[in-house]
């Protein structure tokens, strides 16, 4: 598999990650993601990574990245479903990723995106600081 | 050429009563052990120390006829060990017998004094050899038990428990160090996966001590739990702790701390717009259990 699919769901575009990630990989779906967010003007991005097994520093700060530049073009992106391997290995390696939004599962994600996008202007929806 | 062992063996049964006589005016705990089997031991000890028939190597312990009786003496030190004897209970099993041969040597020798020294020099040394033995397998049959009981409660320590649909709580006890931390980190993150949990509170409650090393390694934790998108809260953090966190310029700025675990616990619903209310106060608390 090169290339990995970016469903669109209304206003946001979904990723699900199935295969091990290398760095070729990811940067191709760094692209087509920041081309694709642009092209259906998408408010919010959901990568799940629940599959992804094993990580490494590039990989991570792909991640970082791809977050980064979608939040650029304007659109809310949640990393959902890291395996606590992942997260062991990520904290391990100095990257907590501070730019990034995560949730527990798709569902929680989804919640998330939809309070944060299409209510323009609130706050965090899901930790409660508003309300 | 030494006699000794010649000389116990032909006076065995005397030297076997004695010994036990000896053995039992210095043991004190006697509800540990009875005296059939501290019998049955040192018969068996003796045996395996008569059937020696090499004289000259009684000097050093050196040689395959000795090894019967070092695992014999290590078997029965470990199973003092784990019986609860002290190391000086245990060491008197041997010691005990010293008495004896000292008086076994001056019946025999007691009018040639070069001889007297020789033999006396020789079962001193005996002896001393073989409680130094006990002494060391005491300490390594104490040291196994101390392992075992490491891992039970490395395994035990570290329970999570569920506060509430989607809340989880990790109430930490002891000293923390790495190979703990690890256990910990792991547990909690696969128990926020198992349980779908958002939010995760971390109790130090009963943490003795808290140096950078501990705080990294929460922190770690702490963080892990974040990206996998799940909110940790630490609580249980006592004055002694919060000075020294401050002191040693430990930065818990990103952390939301709580005093106690119950106010961790408050915010936690709070943040999942749950609410605990009181009842209505008009109804006795006792009503409901005189239905059932």
């Amino acid at each position: 598999m090169d290339r990995i699919p970016i469903l669109r769901m209304g206003p946001f575009l979904l990723v699900t990650i199935q295969v091990d990630m290398h760095d070729k990989l990811a940067l191709t779906l760094q692209d087509d993601l920041t081309s694709r967010i642009s092209d259906v003007g998408a408010r919010g991005v959901l990568i799940d990574i629940s599959s992804l097994e094993i990580v490494d520093s590039f990989i991570g700060r792909t991640l970082a990245n791809i977050a980064s530049m979608s939040r650029v073009l304007d659109a809310e992106t949640v990393v959902v479903g890291m395996q606590p391997a992942v997260a062991i290995t990520l904290v391990e390696l100095g990257m907590s990723l501070p730019g990034i939004r995560t949730a527990l599962n798709v569902e929680l994600g989804m919640e998330y995106l939809r309070q944060n996008t299409i209510v323009e202007g609130s706050g965090d929806g899901w930790d409660g600081s508003e309300d | 050429m030494s006699q000794l062992l010649e000389a116990i063996r032909s006076n065995r049964d005397a030297v076997l009563n004695e010994w036990l006589k000896n053995m039992r005016e210095g043991i004190s705990r006697r509800d540990l052990i009875d005296d059939a089997e501290v019998s049955e031991q040192a018969t068996r000890m003796l045996d395996a120390i008569i059937a020696v028939t090499d004289e000259s190597r009684i000097a050093n312990l050196a040689g395959s006829e000795w090894q019967p009786i070092k695992e014999m003496l290590a078997d029965l030190s470990v199973s003092r060990a784990v019986q609860g004897f002290t190391p000086s209970e245990t060491a008197l099993f041997v010691l005990s017998l010293k008495p004896v041969l000292f008086q076994l040597i001056r019946e025999r020798w007691g009018n040639k004094a070069g001889e007297l020294f020789a033999e006396i020099t020789i079962a001193d040394n005996f002896i001393d050899r073989l409680a130094l033995h006990t002494t060391d397998s005491y300490i390594a049959g104490r040291d196994q038990v101390i392992g075992r009981q490491q891992e039970e409660m490395l395994e035990l320590s570290t329970p999570v428990v569920t506060l509430w649909d989607g809340i989880v709580a990790l109430p930490l006890i002891g000293t923390l160090d790495s190979a703990r931390t690890q256990v910990v980190m792991e547990s909690l993150l696969q128990a926020i996966v198992r349980t779908n949990s958002r939010f995760a509170i971390i109790d130090i409650t009963g943490v003795p001590t808290v140096d950078t090393l501990v705080a990294q390694h929460l922190l770690k934790t702490i963080t892990a739990a974040k990206l996998m998108g799940a909110e940790c809260i630490l609580s249980g953090i006592r004055p002694q702790i919060a000075q020294t966190i401050v002191h040693l310029g430990i930065n818990l700025e990103e952390v939301v701390t709580k005093a106690k675990l119950a106010d961790a616990f408050r915010l936690a619903l709070e943040r999942s717009n749950r609410r605990v209310t009181r009842t209505n106060s008009a109804t006795p608390a006792a009503a409901p259990a005189q239905e059932r």
